[in-house]
């Protein structure tokens, strides 16, 4: 199968997806700069991390605008799998593809490290081959990841499933101490309502292979191999 | 006759949303012995020209302006001065 990468200006994490989508899963995938507006036949559309241009105004708020979003759009309401790390999930909520925005930090800090996130559901197509409940222990790397929705909102995610990855401890646990930078609820990631779409701040991508620390986010890009492989609905191409 | 408009756009986080940098200046202040400082909240301005027909056509064009990309409606909301 075939992933695009999509290149903003100021994405760094471009590579970091490409590298393991090729080389660590043996995939096909193609870096696509976001003055273009043709996916290539993907299979699935990665927004990798990064700071879009700049991160100007708000994250993600001028990179949502990019030409390629709208074939991003496109390609998500047709029920292709889209997903975004860290900046990625940034876009996609000012795109409106998913639902909240994201706040600074509690801590103001930038928070770069490891921290252990719950896979709360498997119903999407990025998280299938996990465990429900499994912790994964993977990196984050942001100043603004505190998510941040209406009180109804958060309601309705809660009740649709669509909480798909949650901050806790290495046991598990959801504790305000295990929340790196105040998200709601501990949120780490969602989906939208048809699941296809999916986010989250800490990045898989970059905690493929146990000799970079951790290998334990390649579960979600195999994910969505087998989900393909098992006939996930996939965009026209 | 289209005219060039001077438009202010000011951009704050909605009352219901936690400011997390407006807290930390308003506990500086606090420690900087301005006690009489009850809250800060932290926002964005922007200064705009715009080629407009009237004032109104002007504010119309930079509240489009705003919602669309200036504020995020999610947790900011904006107020347009226009002169």
């Amino acid at each position: 199968m075939k992933f695009a990468i999509v290149v903003f200006p100021g994405s760094n994490c471009d590579h970091d997806a490409y590298h393991a989508t090729t080389a660590v899963i043996g995939q096909q995938a193609e870096l696509i700069w976001h003055k273009e507006t043709d996916l290539r036949g993907a299979d699935a559309v990665i927004l990798p991390g990064g700071f879009a241009h700049g991160d100007y105004l708000r994250t993600g708020a001028i990179a949502r605008f990019s030409p390629i979003m709208k074939s991003v759009e496109a390609f998500a309401a047709s029920g292709g799998p889209v997903v975004g790390f860290c900046n990625g999930f940034q876009i996609l909520l000012e795109a409106g593809l998913l639902e909240g925005a994201m706040l600074r930090n509690r801590s103001l800090q930038y928070r770069c490290e490891h921290v252990h996130v719950r896979v709360e559901r498997t119903d999407t197509p990025w998280t299938t081959l996990c465990q429900p409940g499994q912790v994964m222990r993977i990196p984050i790397a942001h100043g603004e990841g505190n998510y941040f929705a209406a009180p109804d909102v958060i309601d309705r995610l809660e009740q649709n499933g669509q909480v798909i990855f949650r901050y806790v401890t290495a046991g598990g646990e959801t504790t305000d101490a295990a929340n790196p930078n105040g998200s709601l609820h501990n949120i780490a990631g969602i989906c939208n309502e048809r699941r296809n779409v999916v986010a989250l701040m800490p990045h898989p991508e970059r905690a493929c292979e146990p000799v970079l620390g951790s290998g334990d986010g390649k579960v979600v890009l195999d994910s969505v191999v087998a989900s393909l492989r098992a006939g996930v609905p996939v965009a026209a191409r | 006759m289209p005219q060039t408009y001077k438009a202010r756009v000011f951009v704050t986080l909605k009352p219901s949303v936690f400011d997390p940098q407006g807290h930390v200046i308003v506990e500086s202040l606090h420690g900087m012995g301005y006690g009489g400082v009850a809250d800060v909240r932290q926002g964005k301005y922007f200064e705009l020209d715009v080629e407009a027909d009237s004032a109104d056509a002007a504010r119309a064009l930079v509240s489009d302006v705003s919602n669309r990309l200036l504020a995020n409606p999610v947790i900011e909301s904006f107020k347009v001065d226009v002169a």
